[in-house]
């Protein structure tokens, strides 16, 4: 092996323990985060009781799970049965391995030791475990193998109620990914990239892309909370129909890991709305550019993690404040909503990018706040579309509905 | 060996085994999670030829779309155990026999023959074009401009397919 290989290999084995290693304490205070924002909006108390604020209750959580009893049912299809939570849980780690989370830091060493020999970097570390060439499309394929988890969990419980929610996971999955992936196409469009730090690069240049491509957010949102399988669209463990849906014969640390699975897909779901549409760790302004350093790349780090963070906490809002969707609902929403606006809105967005190209307006804050205007005029068209006359003009429903 | 030679080997292993898997084992879910991982060691195999955009799409497409709804609608008919071997009598086993010596024919002139001269790439390597135009870039560029034709064709061709099915399944519209 060469000294820079050892290189590459010493700064990517420390940058995925490090990633990976805050990304589970990151789902911890997930947990115990919803738990507290659930009981704020119910006007409950929550978790208070283990450590200040209760902060500790994610690590009793853990301990009292390690030591409960694994039950294996009878009918249980043993193999997949035991698989099918390692099966959820890892895809959702795997995800936030391609997403730049600060800026490059400058570490450049040249050292030897005594058995493993001579060790070179050099240069600025990028802040990203893989800066992969494909990019979001990597968080597209993976995330759909997340299903598989919960499929197989459903199949092999041998349990009517698991294996519809199993059911379910896999329809509601298959609609809402055509949804998802297709809302990502304006990224594509617009920046002519899936790279994702050359998306970060390209928004710090000009402006975030939430402003090019408002529209494409919402929806990618949207079909993200499908994906998750999170209120609204919890559907596949739909407790007041489906006991607990595809987990319903799982306990102990195999039930947890369905939870850390879906909180890992939560946190990584947010740190990529943020990275996509929000800039990444760009911090506004032009203070961030320039030379690496370390203030510079922990102050970026800040940045991503309160973006991250204020996702997250929607999330959770979301999740406490609608109820679920009927089935058919979901379906409907899915294929005759989601689908139809998403391609319409490439169609336009498509046409925009090509009139802006061939009247010569280049890249830059100029044709973002264009595309911003497009965007603009869309929305209150969606809006207006999906309103029926209930909410904007809804004083003369009223008046008939009153006759 | 080179490190891209042993990954090779292993990917190749991979896929022939769960192939053979997948159609050997009775219970359909078994068969159908031995399908997925014939298809992950062929997105690994994609990966080894600088094809990243395919070997998504592989993983996307075929993992993550079309295996759940197989698996969707193994579940909803709830197909159990298959009680014997598909190969019965002497007219199952000489099909059988038939469609594996056209396999084996195809492989033998597809070894021989290689890629014709106007998809096979220039100087330049793939590294080098995924370099300069992204890996999307890359396939968009000689699907959307190069094969155009062929490629609307498809396209119509599958359109053609789900409206079949949909009159199929449909008795009246």
């Amino acid at each position: 092996m060469t000294p820079e290989l050892k290189g590459f290999l010493l700064v990517s084995g420390i940058k995925v323990s490090v990633a990976f290693g805050t990304l589970f304490l990151i789902i911890a205070f997930v947990t115990w985060l919803e738990r507290r924002v659930a009981a704020w909006i119910q006007n409950r108390i929550g978790p208070n009781r283990v450590g200040p604020f209760g902060l500790f209750q994610p690590i009793a959580d853990g301990i009292k799970n390690f030591v409960k009893e694994e039950l294996l049912p009878g009918q249980a299809d043993r193999t997949l049965f035991i698989l099918a939570p390692a099966m959820a849980f890892v895809p959702s780690l795997l995800l936030f391995a391609v997403i730049p989370f600060a800026a490059p830091l400058p570490v450049s060493f040249d050292f030897t030791l005594p058995v493993l020999g001579r060790f070179v970097h050099v240069g600025p570390v990028s802040m990203v475990i893989a800066d992969l060439p494909i990019g979001f499309l990597f968080i597209l394929a993976i995330s759909s193998l997340a299903v598989y988890g919960i499929v197989f969990a459903g199949w092999s419980s041998g349990n009517k109620y698991s294996l519809l929610g199993g059911l379910r996971s896999s329809a509601q999955m298959v609609s809402y990914e055509i949804a998802m992936g297709m809302s990502l196409v304006p990224v594509l469009l617009v920046g002519g990239n899936v790279k994702l730090t050359e998306l970060v690069r390209l928004q710090q240049d000009s402006l975030w892309f939430i402003l090019a491509l408002t529209v494409g957010f919402v929806l990618f949102a949207i079909s993200a909370l499908a994906e998750n399988n999170r209120l609204p669209f919890d559907l596949p463990e739909a407790e007041g129909e489906l006991v607990g849906g595809y987990h319903t014969e799982y306990s102990s640390m195999r039930f947890a890991t369905f939870f850390l699975a879906e909180y890992g897909a939560l946190v990584t779901m947010s740190a990529l709305m943020a990275t996509l549409f929000f800039g990444g760790w760009d911090i506004p302004g032009s203070w961030d550019e320039g030379e690496p350093s370390v203030i510079v790349s922990l102050a970026t780090l800040a940045m991503f993690l309160a973006k991250t963070f204020f996702f997250i906490l929607c999330y959770i809002w979301i999740r406490w404040t609608l109820p679920r969707f009927r089935f058919d609902q979901l379906m409907a929403l899915g294929w005759k909503v989601m689908l139809p606006l998403v391609l319409t809105y490439i169609m336009i967005l498509a046409t925009a990018v090509w009139a802006f190209d061939t009247a010569g307006l280049a890249f830059g804050r100029t044709y973002v706040v264009a595309l911003f205007g497009v965007n603009v005029v869309l929305l209150l068209a969606i809006l207006w579309g999906l309103d029926r006359n209930r909410i904007i003009w809804g004083q003369r429903l009223t008046r008939e509905g009153s006759v | 060996m080179t490190h891209v030679e042993i990954v090779f080997w292993i990917t190749a292993v991979v896929a022939i085994a769960s192939a053979f898997l997948c159609i050997t084992r009775r219970s359909p879910v078994a068969s159908a999670l031995w399908l997925v991982s014939t298809m992950f060691a062929l997105a690994v195999m994609f990966l080894l030829l600088d094809a990243h955009f395919i070997a998504a799409m592989q993983v996307l497409v075929y993992a993550g779309a079309i295996m759940v709804l197989f698996l969707f609608v193994i579940m909803l008919l709830n197909v159990g155990r298959a009680s014997s071997s598909d190969m019965v009598g002497w007219v199952g086993r000489l099909v059988m026999a038939a469609i594996a010596v056209v396999l084996a024919a195809e492989l033998w002139v597809l070894s021989r023959a290689g890629p014709s001269a106007d998809v096979r790439l220039g100087a330049e390597s793939v590294s080098q074009l995924a370099a300069e135009q992204g890996a999307v870039g890359m396939i968009g560029e000689s699907l959307f401009r190069v094969f155009l034709v062929p490629f609307e064709i498809t396209s119509v061709l599958l359109l053609a397919a789900i409206v079949g099915a949909v009159v199929l399944a449909k008795r009246r519209l």
